[in-house]
């Protein structure tokens, strides 16, 4: 096991009723780069992704076993701090949902609840991660205004600097770029690869061409089960396994 | 085989809707006037301020004051609105929020039922349970004498009787807030309750406003189990404990006798003309609240 994983994933599964999603996942996560989760829809990237901050909990259905380690630590087993668990990560979902609260106030929610209350300090911050997801200047004038009036990729970005303002480790990202527009979603991508050298992303996705243009790591999922996993390089140049091959040329089914 | 060709068809179907439409429309205005010009009578002999404010009713001596009416009605109206909306309130958030999906199932028929049952079988249980339990028991407990017969039994009667109507558009309501909100304010670090309170409330704000609305109009509309528990005596309530009058009460026991009375059909149709208005007003105000509150 190599020491730079940050998170590392063993024998996962996860049933909702008697349907197994997740098939003994091990999956190794290594820190500060961007992992990107690639597969069909409904093999089981989503449960995955909700697995690591334990919204999971919210399912009553959903049994989940076996073991997530972050820095070390079973957030699977540890019961008592979850609201701390989740600030160690920022969640990016399909679409966006901003709070029903103003554009100012949807990021001074997530500092207040990481225990910023400090007017001047909040300010400051604010600023600081609406520049970090790239929308400062396109809204400084409209921090007074429904965060819901934003256009949705401008909602996009301020969901992510929401994350990011809870002081994350990592971030989580859901097919963030599947409701927006080209441009919308090369601002993420952009900012994704920006940001990686302080967080460490994991992405999922079914676009193959994101996953390529951003990836340096790639787990490969099917129906509940991982396929392959290992560097861009190696899973993108010369995939070992079959069902990744005709994934990856675009002729699977 | 039709008897019309396509095109008549469709301008049959189109007059109907126009027509359908006009009717739903022009309903109101046409009660409102019809209304008006019933009670134009007695508009014509006394101020619209005196009729309001005035405390005398002696309809065989010409003197018509709705104001204990007026007043039995609202406070009829807003004791068991307070009662029912915080009830309403935490159960939809419960039900929603904090218990399996099956739970709703159960909950669903019991709110439906609560809801079918005629207001007369309410104000029965009224005099039979919480008109003696205000005289024998609440009443001596806080040291008040009461009949039972009161503007508190009627306010309890009510507030039962709107709970299930505020209730089931509540979970509506809550039941819309997508899923991903939730669990955006929770990747936050949010507890549930800090969920609820600072995001999901404030999200379900102008639909909370609409359902309590509803309850305000439909509580300050009902007739019978009001008329049934709140003791129709025309003096103006000093406390809750005390019988009053309300508006439809008013209209519903009058209606049809002591017409030879000069004016007393005006007075009535002005009654209603007042019911109308207040719940015009209520819609409104509330209409205001939902598009102030609507922006997020």
């Amino acid at each position: 096991m190599d020491d730079k994983s940050k998170i590392e994933i063993r024998d996962l599964n996860v049933f909702a009723g008697k349907t197994q999603i997740l098939k003994n996942i091990n999956i190794d996560i290594p820190k500060n780069k961007i992992t990107v989760i690639l597969g069909p829809s409904g093999c089981g990237k989503t449960t995955l992704l909700k697995c690591l901050n334990r919204l999971t909990d919210l399912y009553p259905e959903l049994k989940v076993s076996g073991q997530i380690m972050i820095d070390g630590n079973n957030i699977l087993a540890a019961k008592e701090d979850i609201y701390k668990l989740r600030q160690q990560m920022g969640l990016l979902s399909q679409r966006p949902y901003p709070l029903p609260m103003t554009i100012y106030n949807n990021i001074s929610y997530a500092l207040k609840l990481r225990g910023i209350k400090n007017r001047r300090e909040t300010h400051k911050l604010v600023m600081h991660y609406l520049e970090q997801a790239n929308l400062w200047d396109e809204i400084k004038n409209r921090l007074r205004e429904p965060a819901s009036r934003l256009s949705i990729g401008q909602q996009q970005r301020l969901c992510l600097a929401r994350g990011l303002a809870v002081n994350p480790e990592i971030i989580l990202a859901d097919e963030p770029t599947s409701a927006l527009d080209p441009i919308s979603s090369q601002f993420i991508e952009e900012t994704f690869v920006r940001l990686k050298t302080d967080y460490t992303i994991v992405l999922v996705t079914h676009v193959l061409r994101q996953a390529k243009r951003i990836a340096d790591n790639v787990v490969f999922m099917y129906l509940g089960d991982v396929i392959e996993q290992g560097s861009a390089e190696e899973v993108f140049g010369n995939p070992k396994m079959e069902k990744t091959r005709f994934y990856l040329s675009g002729t699977f089914n | 085989m039709y008897l019309l060709n396509r095109k008549q068809r469709h301008v049959v179907n189109y007059t109907w809707m126009i027509i359908s439409l006009l009717l739903v429309a022009f309903l109101p205005f046409l009660l409102f006037i019809g209304l008006y010009f019933k009670s134009v009578l007695l508009l014509h002999d006394y101020s619209l301020f005196d009729l309001i404010f005035s405390k005398s009713w002696k309809p065989a001596s010409g003197q018509f004051g709705f104001y204990p009416f007026i007043v039995g009605s609202v406070w009829v109206t807003l004791v068991s609105m307070l009662i029912s909306a915080p009830i309403c309130l935490l159960t939809a958030i419960y039900v929603t929020q904090y218990t399996r999906k099956n739970f709703l199932r159960i909950m669903h028929p019991a709110i439906d039922i609560l809801a079918g049952i005629p207001s007369v079988v309410y104000g029965l249980w009224g005099i039979l349970v919480i008109v003696p339990f205000i005289s024998r028991y609440l009443g001596p407990w806080l040291d008040v004498k009461t009949m039972g017969y009161s503007i508190l039994a009627a306010s309890f009667v009510l507030s039962i009787m709107i709970i299930p109507f505020i209730l089931n558009i509540l979970i509506e309501i809550f039941k819309a807030i997508p899923m991903e909100l939730k669990e955006a304010a929770l990747s936050l670090g949010a507890t549930q309750w800090q969920t609820i309170k600072h995001v999901l409330l404030k999200k379900a704000l102008p639909g909370i406003i609409a359902a309590f609305g509803f309850g305000l109009a439909r509580a300050f509309g009902e007739t019978m189990a009001v008329l049934m528990v709140v003791g129709n005596v025309v003096k103006l309530p000093k406390s809750l404990f005390d019988p009053g009058y309300t508006l439809p009460a008013l209209i519903a026991n009058n209606y049809g006798e002591m017409l030879s009375i000069p004016k007393y059909d005006s007075a009535l149709m002005f009654a209603a003309l007042l019911l109308l208005a207040v719940s015009l007003f209520f819609n409104l105000v509330m209409h205001f609240f939902i598009v102030r509150y609507n922006k997020f």
